[in-house]
């Protein structure tokens, strides 16, 4: 066991070097976005002193080095700064209230709502997706392996937009079961909530099931020609059987990984769905914060994006490892 | 007594790129309840297939096209998929030749021993956990009550073997196939094995089918004996009978093949520098010690063979003398000099003085290079040779070799045979003019016929080019047939080394006399005689030790 404890703390070690590196990416190339805060907000006829004040609120005037261990300094100790676009400009003209709305405060509701969708949406296509693969391993080659293959392939390279108003069309407009818009808000019940979830939740069902359904296939067909396999046919055991005890079991590592990788999609590239639904995720305050140069928004949010691939393939690392019964349990 | 297994004219095919060819051209056969029936024949013999044709099973691109297969009253051939279910595991069971790879990794042996009893509802898991420890225990498995619930990476092949057989009885079959249950084994444990599978198919009165390349091994097994070549029949007898008066040519070839030896060369100089040198040898990997002291000379034109169990440290030795493993004491002398430790350090000519050839020519040679660059890179590296001279040389060593250069020369090595890859091993290492040559269990992948060929090779380019060699091998037969002297290592230590003449006559270290009363005669009384003189209790101490 101490052996997997070791190569668990080798790969969080990893995990931390990868953040870090990630964090330099971000700000470099936050900062070589053309524009500043300043200008964008004041617009066209700003003068040179206000752009001047406000850089100098801000603290944009600064040498990008001592902005960049300023930012990681205050995020090391949970303080992403403050949001430019929320921030009171008052305090410019002489008249601060003191208030302002922390990028932590912003995004969180935010986040949640991103975690929730993704949440819901990974407890319908992981189940489906497993199911589907291991019946088109069962019955390779037949008619339902190849229909389910054309239709998940279909709808994975069929723009996201598109199916989401096929969805809505079908599910909300023709039969109407489901609200097409999702606008989803604090203090809602979690019924209610799950009610509005669905129409994205399915639609981002289509776009990942097609590839950890084929990977589910691909990797329990790969083991069939095993010895192992072959004496499990020769103890008489059912096919059924011989995918789900004998051929599945040693086929997890790669699934678990094409899983962690779509997980980590469902977290971070879901703006499409979002705008079509009106679903308040992370993915729209990204972008609103990209046109406005917000910096310190889209830092943040960036460097979730990062840390939670990071996360979910440590955790794909760190399960593969431990489905291998070699690793488990050593000599 | 009626027959078991009923195999009438059957005609089996394999599919290969998209053309159906014979593989079993109208093979019949009987086996009658408790009997035990040996298939013999070479690699591509068709013997696997007739096995697993007996159970009803054909494998992925291989079809019956023809005939019957009757067990008892039941046309396998015509059974539904469902049928053969009920009928595979419970009535009719397999034992695979790798147990390593045929057990499932992801599951305790115990937990994949009770699945056949339980699936087929022949008995409660419980039963069959209890069942399955005392079937340990008859198998004389050390620590029966423990070694199921342990996963097949922890236990040992000749162990894993053992628990297969358990496995293949678990629901008290009237047949099993076994398909070389022991092909993979070291001569030591496969005694152990043989004695244990032998056993319990005389206590449960099992039919058995025992496939196997191995004549003594046969001898030791089978009541009667089916030899075949190429997917035909060449005859059956009974196992006294086809032992002492074989009948057709091709049976008393296999029969020839184990008196090949060579003569006994006269004694070398006392004074003379020895080719290669290895001088109190220790190495390592990481912290683990894995050779002790190891000291041997081999002089020109001669041929030292190493042998020993697998792990005993016979090809960790090679690493060293080829500077792959940097020794951590001792030196490698070459001609009288000695040789940096590590390759990298070695000068291209010394690199190039000493060659090696590999077990598995399968994976040593690249398959997408034709056998004219696989040659011609050592010639062109080595000797500086390019254009019209290197296709020459190339040509010469294949020549060499025994295989026609214009035919051969720009073919891919997938398109050549077990031991036609091994003959391009063999020029690739002489393209180099070596006066040196490692050859790491050359043979132990090839057929006994095959084998013969390869050795006969490696010995007249030793008499033509005054080659030295370390033939690395755990077959005391080739050993018998190739060597001029012997290295016996055991655990990392050499325990006895001496001209081959003396290594065959006692008094013997006992281990080596371990090794050589373990390896199989012709003699079908052999395996009995041996136990009695053993004691059957020694084998089973044989087996804890090898726990330890």
């Amino acid at each position: 066991m101490n052996s997997v404890i070791r190569i668990i703390l080798q790969r969080l070690a990893l995990g931390l070097l990868t953040l870090f590196v990630v964090s330099i990416v971000i700000f470099t190339a936050v900062n070589l976005l053309p524009g500043d805060f300043a200008q964008a907000i004041l617009g066209q006829g700003a003068t040179p002193d206000a752009v001047e004040a406000i850089r100098r609120d801000l603290g944009l005037d600064q040498p990008p080095i001592t902005r960049y261990f300023q930012w990681l300094g205050a995020a090391l100790q949970g303080d992403l700064g403050n949001s430019f676009a929320q921030a009171n400009f008052a305090s410019f003209v002489g008249a601060d209230s003191g208030v302002r709305t922390t990028v932590a405060q912003q995004i969180a509701p935010r986040f949640e709502n991103t975690m929730f969708l993704a949440a819901v949406t990974a407890a319908i296509a992981v189940p489906v997706s497993l199911v589907l693969g291991i019946l088109a391993a069962l019955f390779r080659n037949s008619v339902f392996d190849r229909a389910t293959n054309i239709t998940t392939l279909t709808s994975i390279s069929s723009p996201e937009f598109f199916l989401a108003y096929v969805l809505i069309l079908f599910l909300a407009v023709l039969n109407p079961m489901l609200p097409s818009l999702s606008n989803i808000f604090e203090g809602m019940s979690f019924g209610e909530r799950l009610e509005r979830t669905l129409l994205p939740a399915l639609t981002l069902t289509l776009v990942v099931t097609a590839h950890m359904m084929r990977m589910t296939r691909a990797a329990i067909i790969n083991l069939l020609a095993s010895p192992y396999i072959e004496m499990a046919r020769l103890k008489g055991m059912s096919p059924m059987r011989v995918i789900v005890k004998h051929a599945l079991p040693n086929a997890l590592a790669p699934i678990i990984n094409v899983i962690a990788l779509n997980l980590a999609y469902l977290i971070t590239g879901v703006v499409v769905v979002e705008v079509v639904f009106v679903y308040p995720g992370i993915g729209q305050l990204f972008v609103d914060s990209v046109k406005i140069r917000d910096i310190p928004v889209v830092q943040a949010c960036c460097l979730i994006f990062a840390a939670a691939y990071i996360l979910l393939n440590l955790l794909a690392d760190i399960l593969s490892i431990l489905s291998n019964p070699r690793l488990r349990h050593p000599k | 007594m009626s027959a078991l297994v009923e195999i009438r004219d059957l005609w089996i095919e394999g599919r290969s790129d998209e053309v159906w060819s014979p593989i079993i051209n109208g093979a019949s056969l009987t086996l009658n309840k408790g009997e035990v029936l040996g298939l013999i024949g070479e690699s591509g013999a068709g013997k696997s297939t007739l096995g697993l044709a007996a159970m009803g099973f054909t494998r992925d691109g291989v079809r019956i096209s023809k005939g019957s297969v009757m067990f008892d009253g039941i046309d396998l051939i015509a059974a539904s998929a469902a049928k053969k279910r009920d009928l595979l595991g419970k009535r009719i069971a397999y034992v695979a030749q790798s147990a390593a790879a045929s057990f499932n990794p992801a599951h305790k042996l115990i937990d994949q021993h009770t699945e056949g009893p339980v699936q087929h509802g022949v008995m409660s898991r419980a039963e069959s956990m209890k069942d399955g420890i005392e079937l340990y225990r008859r198998l004389r498995l050390p620590n029966p009550d423990q070694i199921g619930f342990r996963y097949p990476h922890q236990v040992s092949g000749g162990q894993l073997q053992r628990a297969m057989t358990a496995m293949a009885m678990s629901c008290r079959p009237d047949l099993i196939i076994f398909d070389e249950p022991t092909t993979a084994l070291d001569v030591t444990t496969q005694i152990e094995v043989l004695a244990s599978i032998r056993d319990i198919v005389e206590q449960f009165d099992t039919a058995a089918i025992y496939i196997t390349h191995d004549l003594a091994v046969v001898a030791q097994m089978a009541d009667r004996i089916k030899v075949l070549l190429k997917g035909d029949e060449v005859e059956e007898a009974d196992t006294r009978t086809m032992l002492a008066h074989p009948k057709e040519e091709y049976t008393k070839s296999l029969w020839a093949v184990r008196a090949f030896e060579r003569p006994q060369k006269p004694a070398v100089h006392t004074s003379a520098t020895p080719v290669v040198s290895v001088q109190n040898v220790s190495a390592a990997y990481g912290k683990i010690p894995v050779l002790h002291n190891v000291s041997f000379d081999i002089h020109e034109g001669r041929t030292v063979a190493v042998v020993g169990e697998s792990g005993s440290g016979k090809s960790t030795t090679a690493r060293c003398i080829t500077g792959l493993l940097p020794p951590t004491h001792g030196v490698i002398e070459f001609d009288g000099k000695a040789l940096p430790a590590n390759y990298k350090s070695r000068s291209k000519d010394q690199l190039r003085q000493a060659q090696m050839i590999y077990q598995m020519a399968d994976t040593a040679l690249n398959p997408r290079t034709t056998i004219g660059d696989i040659i011609g890179r050592p010639v062109q590296f080595y000797m500086g040779l390019t254009g019209k001279q290197k296709r020459r040389r190339v040509e010469e060593l294949l020549d060499e070799i025994e295989l026609p250069a214009a035919q051969y020369i720009d073919r891919l090595p997938s398109e050549l045979s077990g031991g036609q890859k091994q003959r391009i091993g063999i020029a690739r290492a002489l393209a180099a003019e070596p006066k040196f040559i490692i050859c790491d269990e050359v043979t132990s992948a090839l057929d006994q016929l095959v084998a013969e060929g390869i050795l006969k090779l490696l010995a007249r380019l030793q008499d033509d080019l005054k080659l030295s060699y370390m033939f690395i091998t755990h077959d005391l037969a080739t050993v018998k047939a190739i060597a001029d002297e012997v290295v016996v290592m055991k655990d990392g230590e050499v325990v006895e080394q001496g001209p081959k003449q003396d290594m065959f006559v006692p008094p013997h270290h006992p281990y080596t006399d371990l090794l050589l009363s373990s390896v199989p005669e012709m003699d079908p009384d052999w395996l009995t005689n041996l136990l009695n003189e053993r004691g059957v209790d020694n084998i089973g101490d044989a087996a804890v030790d090898k726990m330890s």
